[in-house]
């Protein structure tokens, strides 16, 4: 899906900048429609959800008088309708609401809670781009022979293993026996809050302190849980890469360049590869943007505190506000990686580039 | 290709040589590590907290006026803030005087004033837990003469009927009797709220540590409060971290990265039970797991029913398969423990008898029932369990899994047939379970009396709630606990709960942890005891 639309040639010089005006409106406004519907959506499968989020607040214990005041305190005596418009002249405020479950702002839980899954799905995709994209073209020039059998046998174990098992392998084999790695959470405790938060991700703030060893702490800890989500990245971003791959050594500009002479690694990983790059993008940022959601399984195997287990606990507890701010993060992630994605489209194919 | 490919593992080693040097062993001397869950946490503040882990970081950071000595916790209530106290001829007065020299983490020092501010506090915010002490005749337009700081040693507390002494003081001695600094809340106060906004997320006790960090759902930390009163604590930091998952709490624990787990299922038990490292305690816990039959819902309500119900549950079975080393069989209201606790098991599975009993209600094929249950590992086990054994024994029977949130909706709402579930006690007298098992006072819908199990289960029992209400008057603690016995035995014949365990808390620890006290099924987890 692109947001941007396309810009006619012949008029672009002449109306460049009140297109590039237009252009930024739409985008705002079809933003904020996606945003709008997204919340509202949200918000009523909250309300039609069977659960009761004053006993979330109150308890099993709470009397009738006290359950009835703190319905009333959290608003859910008013119309639907009118709930929903409360909230989002909130939103708008810049006020997200506070949380049932941690009592704070759940813009402050966010601000926590996010920068760790960002962390963890940035490395995890690094893992999978950086070897998902070699092995698909791998596989691709030794197609049928065993090159391509293996990585697409790795493909195939990465699709069906189910990620909790994977992650307490990982843990049993590489933190228990080896002691290669760290085990569960984000640090071990003694080096917790120890760096200044600045940007909450430990591997940035601890570089930017020039903390080394707690930099060493946070990536022993993190290498684990990136790599098992990495797998899973590079199930894709391999498979994907290697059918793209076939489709352009097919291609007759490829027996061009090889007929002129061109050495072989060029003709594969600067022309075919530099022609796959635009479909594959789309494919890294939906992955990317798949693992920002945040993956609570691997979240609760690691111990990770991070967005997946946030918002599933807030969810199981009739927490609209946190529920509702997690929405609204995961929606600008995947509308910010749709925009990124068309800004590299632009970057890497020059028809793009001439809007053509 | 082979250049980009060995660059690409020349990476991936170093990275994995830098992160291999990084792991470490074991945790300091003077520090403890725990495993938990502490999702449930929903509010500091000791008016409001209600939930498991929330008592257990609040048992550390607050003191009471009456506690229990952690060392010696079947000696039932001890002095605490309060270093002694009197009781009027009428039992209706109360006169405690405070303990001299305790001081806050703060640094202010604790007064009556203090004492008198928390009761009154935890009154007026009305929150869940306030019942524990509005339970005593105290409201807000009364709470002036009744809870009142005569001077700054004296606290004078006037209730509105003669209870059992011991249950004034044990009422006491719940997370909602904590005593807040009153300065220090005050200081923070917000639009009259007494401090509550701020005290959601802080604590301003006298406990032996202090709350440095709490970050939802991912850990805690708590620092030793040096001038504690009753010890120095060996422990000068406890951090206290969530890990949901039982294996994940074993491989830390044996790689001695936590010092304590609490939340192992039977199999991680079984599996670490070998290690010399490590050492294994069982604390009996006050939950008790029970059936529940709504009344309103025929034929639940045939006393001939209900009997074969309690004849068609594997209570032995389950707890040597599925429950292993986690729930013992208990068949009464009280857990034991507790004043008035009763050992009789009157049931087990007898099939035969259960179909017999259907057969003369005119029951026998046509019972048709779905139990709500939480949609949690141990309860599907239970439930799958017990739903064989009464289909067995001819009737059918569905399983409505929800999450614990849902369950309790419906169930608060009489809408249920039959509830599997669970239930602690609130404060360490047997009034807390009786008051729920064995007290309505009106059964009608408008009454709405949601708190109590009795009402829930539409369970009409006029005789019973007035002999609930005498006990919880009975002076002689003797007698008293004799009345709790008759009621109970007359619960297990009578009523429309089939109470079948009692949790056994299972903690793995390393074994140079000493000391380390869960609360048994009267209080919650103590740091201060532990030394490594």
């Amino acid at each position: 899906m692109s947001l941007t639309g396309n810009i006619s040639g012949g008029r672009r010089a002449l109306l460049s900048s009140r297109s590039g005006i237009l252009r930024g409106s739409r985008l705002l406004v079809s933003l904020a429609v996606t945003m709008l519907g997204l919340l509202l959506i949200t918000f009523l499968i909250g309300r039609v959800m069977p659960i009761d989020p004053v006993l979330a607040v109150v308890g099993e214990r709470a009397t009738n008088e006290v359950y009835e005041a703190t319905r009333k305190a959290m608003g859910l005596d008013d119309p639907l309708i009118i709930q929903f418009f409360n909230y989002i002249t909130e939103v708008i405020r810049g006020d997200f609401g506070t949380s049932l479950l941690t009592s704070r702002p759940v813009i402050d839980d966010i601000a926590r809670v996010f920068p760790a899954t960002l962390e963890l799905a940035t490395v995890a995709t690094f893992i999978g781009v950086l070897i998902g994209v070699p092995a698909g073209v791998i596989a691709a020039v030794h197609q049928g022979r065993w090159p391509d059998h293996v990585v697409r046998l790795l493909g195939l174990f990465g699709y069906s293993m189910p990620v909790f098992w994977l992650g307490l392998m990982g843990l049993l084999i590489f933190y228990g026996k080896l002691d290669w790695v760290a085990g569960p959470g984000r640090l071990d405790v003694f080096y917790e809050d120890i760096v200044p938060q600045v940007t909450s991700v430990i591997l940035i703030d601890s570089l930017l302190a020039g903390d080394f060893e707690v930099f060493g702490n946070a990536l022993a800890h993190i290498i684990l849980p990136a790599s098992v989500l990495g797998y899973y990245s590079l199930a894709y971003v391999s498979r994907m890469t290697r059918s793209f791959m076939l489709e352009q050594l097919a291609q007759e500009y490829v027996t061009t360049a090889r007929v002129k002479g061109l050495s072989e690694a060029r003709v594969i990983w600067r022309h075919a590869l530099g022609n796959v790059m635009v479909p594959l993008i789309t494919v890294i940022a939906l992955s990317y943007a798949n693992l920002l959601e945040g993956s609570v399984l691997t979240e609760i195997v690691f111990a990770w505190p991070g967005i997946g287990f946030y918002i599933t606990n807030a969810l199981l507890s009739a927490d609209m506000a946190a529920v509702l701010g997690g929405t609204v993060v995961v929606g600008t992630v995947f509308i910010g990686l749709n925009l990124l994605s068309d800004v590299l489209y632009r970057f890497v194919d020059p028809r793009a580039r001439q809007g053509g | 290709m082979t250049k980009f490919t060995s660059a690409f593992a020349a990476g991936m080693l170093a990275v994995v040589t830098m992160t291999s040097t990084a792991a470490l062993s074991a945790t300091p001397k003077d520090t403890l590590v725990v495993a938990t869950t502490i999702d449930d946490i929903v509010s500091l503040d000791p008016a409001e907290a209600f939930e498991f882990s929330g008592g257990d970081l609040l048992q550390n950071t607050y003191d009471h006026l009456i506690e229990f000595d952690p060392k010696n916790l079947s000696a039932g209530y001890q002095p605490g803030l309060a270093a002694s106290w009197t009781v009027s001829e009428d039992g209706k007065t109360f006169t405690l005087t405070m303990r001299d020299g305790v001081k806050f983490q703060s640094g202010n020092p604790f007064t009556a004033e203090d004492a008198e501010f928390s009761l009154r506090r935890a009154v007026l915010l009305q929150k869940t837990p306030s019942f524990i002490l509005t339970q005593f005749g105290f409201t807000k337009d009364n709470i002036e003469d009744t809870i009142k700081a005569t001077d700054a040693k004296t606290l004078v507390i006037k209730t509105d009927k003669t209870y059992a002494q011991s249950f004034v003081l044990n009422c006491l001695s719940a997370t909602i009797g904590s005593i807040v600094d009153k300065k220090t809340a005050m200081a923070h106060e917000k639009d009259g709220d007494m401090g509550y906004e701020w005290l959601k997320t802080n604590t301003a006790g006298s406990g032996a540590y202090s709350l440095k960090s709490w970050k939802p759902n991912e850990s805690y930390v708590l620092e030793a409060n040096e001038n504690y009163w009753r010890a120095k604590p060996a422990m000068k930091r406890v951090f206290v971290r969530h890990i949901a998952e039982s294996a994940s709490q074993r491989l830390q624990l044996e790689k001695g990265d936590v010092d304590v787990a609490r939340n192992l299922t039977p199999e991680d038990i079984a599996a670490i039970s070998g290690n010399a490292d490590l050492a294994v305690d069982e604390d009996l816990r006050g939950r008790i797991v029970y059936m529940s039959l709504n009344q309103k819902k025929a034929p639940l309500n045939d006393p001939k029913v209900i009997e074969a119900f309690k004849w068609a549950v594997d209570y032995k079975g389950m707890t040597e398969t599925i429950l292993r080393g986690q729930y013992t069989v208990h068949e009464a209201f009280l857990p034991l423990t507790y004043l008035g606790e009763l050992k009789d098991k009157p049931y087990k599975l007898d099939i035969a008898k259960a179909k017999a009993l259907l057969a003369e209600a005119g029951h026998a094929d046509d019972i048709s029932i779905k139990i709500n249950v939480r949609n949690e590992p141990t309860y599907m086990a239970m439930a799958q369990a017990i739903q064989g054994t009464l289909t067995q024994a001819g009737m059918k029977v569905e399983l409505t899994p929800m999450t614990g949130k849902q369950s309790l909706g419906e169930y608060r709402a009489r809408q249920h047939d039959v509830y599997l579930g669970a239930w602690g006690p609130d404060y360490p007298d047997p009034h807390t379970n009786a008051d729920t098992f064995a007290h309505n006072p009106n059964n009608s819908d408008e009454a709405k009396l949601t708190g109590k199990l009795a009402w829930r289960n539409a369970w009409d029992i006029p005789e019973m709630t007035k002999e609930t209400e005498a006990a919880v008057q009975e002076a002689d603690t003797a007698k008293r606990a004799e009345m709790y016995r008759a009621i109970q035995r007359e619960h297990q014949k009578t009523s429309p709960f089939v109470i079948m365990f009692q949790k056994i808390e299972q903690t793995g620890r390393r074994k140079n942890v000493q000391g380390l006290v869960t609360g048994s099924a009267i209080s919650s987890v103590y740091y201060w005891t532990v030394t490594k």
